[in-house]
């Protein structure tokens, strides 16, 4: 892994130098020089040695907290990624929040990309924790863009109210939110912007930063269920992502309104494709056809995204490693619903269910969001086939005890292909 | 970041101009005074422990403030703060305490003796008597900016101290994270027990780490005496009872505090204090004294009368509600207090309290009557 971060940090410095424009403009300069500014290894601030700085996590339910013994502690305590982020940054949101004793919380976070490498030793088995097992050290993530693939994927708009992929992509060679400086932030709006601008045809859009929105803008955002806010959740705030609000941070919108792009809330961006009904193939479609297009963008400035064969695409959070992707539907089921089966039925199609305002949130009437589990281990097509097989076996226990017939649970399909 | 100084170097990588916060909605004290000039020339500073320029006005970057209310917007991480980034602190210092130079020289008082009368308000109207400050143990970070192990060196240091009072000091200690269920309702219930910050002004600044770890709250048998440790400031302390004794409360005071303050160098530490900025605290606005003392009492008719605001100025006080900073008064009964910090010593700023209080009660009796209290304004002190 290591010499693989290496050679990634050495490509980079061969970018040429981006120009830097005059007065008023916040283009930055790609400096070729970069790590000799770069606190690269200093020594962490210590007084105390690692016993005494050890977290209290006897009444912690977290992911982080499960692994980080006084043994892993003591050895990573004192390292620093190249851009001077340490362990003590990265475990603070879960030391922060001790968790729920029903929901695991993941409880870190990266800073940078290098982060999951200088603290592989915590971060393996949180993401080995998180993703059922799947094994950096020796396993292999695949990523596939290919929407062509698909089989199938188009509702019955009886039951399905609308479709929806979602994903994450950091721009490479700058620090991830909870880490990143004002200037960094406001780089990743820039490089992100500039290649949006650059989308045609269905995909042509729009930006509207949230520092300088009209009210006009900010209602028709809020009425189009756009708009997102400071985040309020401790798990976020604790890991510094919101610092500087509302700097940098601002929604793109195609103006069909069917592709959307978040930039630097949690990641540095999040794409979402959606429309009402059931063409979960088009959502799919669009939502490739997009990303394939903005990495073709930013690659032609010199830039790309934060990717490795074992880890697939690098986020902030751990869980959402790999792909990143949530694929799910608005679905309603008003008898499969209601049957005792139907957790179990979901767990076996390796799908899960929120309630249809987010994750946290509960059913209301008989309708679900119904999305895929799975994050890592698994390419972007097979989850999105998980996710439209799944949903049409549900469609159809739906119509079955429409009809007065029995319904099966599944086999549980396999999870890593 | 909170702690970290590993990545001070980072920001260097860009131009001042690019990291350069946008503080153009911004109405706080930090947002008037840190100009881009400014921000060019202190950004590659930082102190001994690693604190920089932007790690002190991160909660003013993050907190645009009110049109109405100026909140400070900054917070020192270490008592070096103040030194490494004085360009930008001593303007700040100077317009938050009403001109106060870089140059003025702060007087300490803590004997009780001096302070005049203050035994006598009336407990018809007046209700409670308290006074607070905050103190910092020397050598250690500030709550923004402690590590851990500091944090529970800072908790050590101060239960071993508080352990040592006796008298009508003696009492014990309440670490949040290990109380039982009957202490935190009995602490409920006393009013004593503090939880964990929400308000934006102090997350911001990082100061609610690791909560409740090496947080807890100390106090008497007798509950008029009271310290909370690690919570805004490393040390918060408190003496208070019902009624208008206020100069057995101020006794106290000063009494616990030049204890604790004694036993403290018995241990080789001492308070963060130098004779420009009195005593050192976490906010720039609790410098010098540090010190609130202040009453809840029945005002419900001069607090109507139209000059009440202009009586207060007069006097240097400032109204509260009952509930504390930003709350109404409830049935006409306020939190009156001291409104200034630093260029004034604590008897001095009690004092002020004290002659305060007895007139505006004065006020309201002369009201209760029908008389008018125009012979009885006060000049500006």
């Amino acid at each position: 892994m290591a010499s693989s971060f290496a050679r990634i940090l050495s490509s980079k410095r061969k970018v040429g130098i981006l120009s830097l424009v005059g007065a008023g403009s916040l283009t930055v300069g790609f400096f070729l020089n970069r790590e000799q500014h770069v606190n690269a290894g200093a020594q962490v601030r210590r007084i105390y040695p690692p016993s005494a700085e050890y977290p209290d996590l006897r009444k912690h339910n977290n992911c982080m907290a499960s692994h980080l013994t006084p043994a892993v502690y003591g050895k990573l305590c004192n390292k620093t990624t190249p851009n001077g982020y340490t362990l003590d940054e990265a475990i603070q949101t879960g030391v922060d929040n001790p968790g729920h004793p029903f929901i695991k919380t993941v409880g870190m976070v990266a800073g940078d990309e290098e982060s999951y490498e200088v603290f592989a030793d915590l971060f393996n088995p949180v993401i080995k924790e998180r993703h059922n097992g799947y094994d950096p050290c020796n396993m292999k993530h695949p990523t596939d863009l290919d929407s062509s693939k698909i089989r199938g994927g188009q509702f019955d708009d009886k039951y399905v109210l609308s479709s929806r992929v979602r994903t994450g992509r950091s721009i490479r060679g700058l620090s991830l939110p909870p880490a990143c400086t004002r200037a960094e932030r406001r780089e990743v709006e820039k490089v992100v912007v500039d290649a949006l601008a650059g989308l045609k045809g269905d995909l042509a859009g729009k930006y509207y930063s949230l520092t300088q929105m009209t009210e006009q803008e900010q209602q028709q955002l809020i009425d189009d269920h756009f708009l997102f806010d400071k985040p309020v959740s401790p798990l976020l705030t604790c890991a510094g992502m919101a610092r500087d609000w509302p700097d940098a941070r601002g929604i793109w919108h195609n103006n069909e309104k069917t592709f959307l792009v978040w930039i630097n809330e949690e990641d540095h961006t999040r794409v979402i494709s959606m429309e009402k009904g059931g063409n979960m193939r088009r959502v799919f479609e669009r939502f490739c056809k997009g990303l394939q297009e903005v990495e073709r963008l930013i690659q032609e400035k010199g830039w790309e995204f934060m990717w490795n064969e074992h880890l697939g695409y690098i986020l902030t959070c751990p869980s959402n490693l790999g792909t990143g992707l949530r694929a799910g539907v608005h679905v309603t089921l008003p008898r499969l619903g209601k049957d005792p089966r139907f957790p179990k039925i979901l767990d076996n199609l390796r799908l899960q269910k929120r309630g249809t305002g987010g994750v946290d949130t509960a059913a209301v009437g008989n309708t679900f969001d119904i999305s895929n589990l799975d994050r890592l281990g698994q390419s972007e097509v097979q989850l999105v086939q998980t996710v439209i097989d799944g949903v049409n076996y549900l469609i159809e226990c739906e119509k079955k005890l429409e009809r007065g017939q029995d319904i099966k649970i599944p086999a549980p399909i396999s999870q890593f292909k | 970041m909170p702690f970290g100084n590993t990545h001070n170097q980072l920001k260097m990588n860009y131009t001042a101009e690019q990291e350069y916060p946008d503080l153009s909605k911004h109405n706080n004290h930090m947002a008037k005074v840190l100009t881009p000039e400014m921000y060019a020339n202190l950004r590659d500073k930082q102190t001994p422990s690693g604190f920089t320029l932007d790690d002190v006005i991160q909660t003013g970057v993050d907190n645009p403030g009110h049109p109405f209310i100026m909140t400070v917007g900054c917070v020192a991480g270490d008592e070096e703060t103040y030194e490494v980034f004085k360009d930008l602190l001593d303007p700040v210092i100077e317009d938050r305490h009403g001109g106060y130079k870089p140059t003025d020289k702060h007087k300490t008082d803590l004997n009780p003796d001096n302070l005049q009368g203050g035994d006598d308000l009336d407990p018809n109207y007046v209700l409670s008597s308290r006074v607070r400050t905050g103190r910092s143990i020397r050598g250690f970070c500030l709550p923004p900016h402690c590590s851990r192990g500091e944090r529970r060196g800072i908790e050590g240091l101060s239960v071993e101290a508080l352990g040592a009072l006796d008298g009508d000091l003696k009492g014990k200690y309440y670490a949040l994270k290990d109380m039982t269920e009957e202490e935190q309702q009995q602490l409920i219930d006393d009013h004593f027990l503090f939880d964990k910050p929400v308000s934006p002004l102090l997350l911001a600044s990082g100061m609610a780490r690791d909560w409740p770890d090496a947080r807890g709250i100390w106090h008497n048998d007798n509950k008029t005496f009271l310290v909370w440790v690690n919570e805004e400031d490393h040390l918060r302390v408190i003496s208070m009872q019902k009624g208008g004794n206020m100069k057995e409360v101020f006794n106290r005071f000063c009494t616990g505090l030049t204890k604790i303050e004694e036993l403290f160098k018995e241990k080789g530490h001492e308070f963060m204090w130098n004779e420009h900025l009195g005593y050192v605290l976490t906010c720039p606005s609790n410098l010098g004294t540090g010190l609130r003392g202040g009453v809840h009492v029945k005002l419900p008719n001069v607090s109507k009368h139209e000059k009440f605001g202009e009586i207060l100025k007069r006097l240097r006080l400032q109204k509260r509600g009952t509930g504390g900073v930003d709350t109404a008064a409830v049935g006409g009964v306020f939190d009156i207090s001291n409104a200034d910090r630093l260029g004034f010593s604590e008897v001095e700023l009690v004092q002020m309290v004290v002659d305060g209080v007895k007139l505006l009660v004065d006020m309201e009796k002369c009201l209760e009557a029908g008389q008018s209290i125009d012979d009885l304004m006060p000049e500006q002190k």
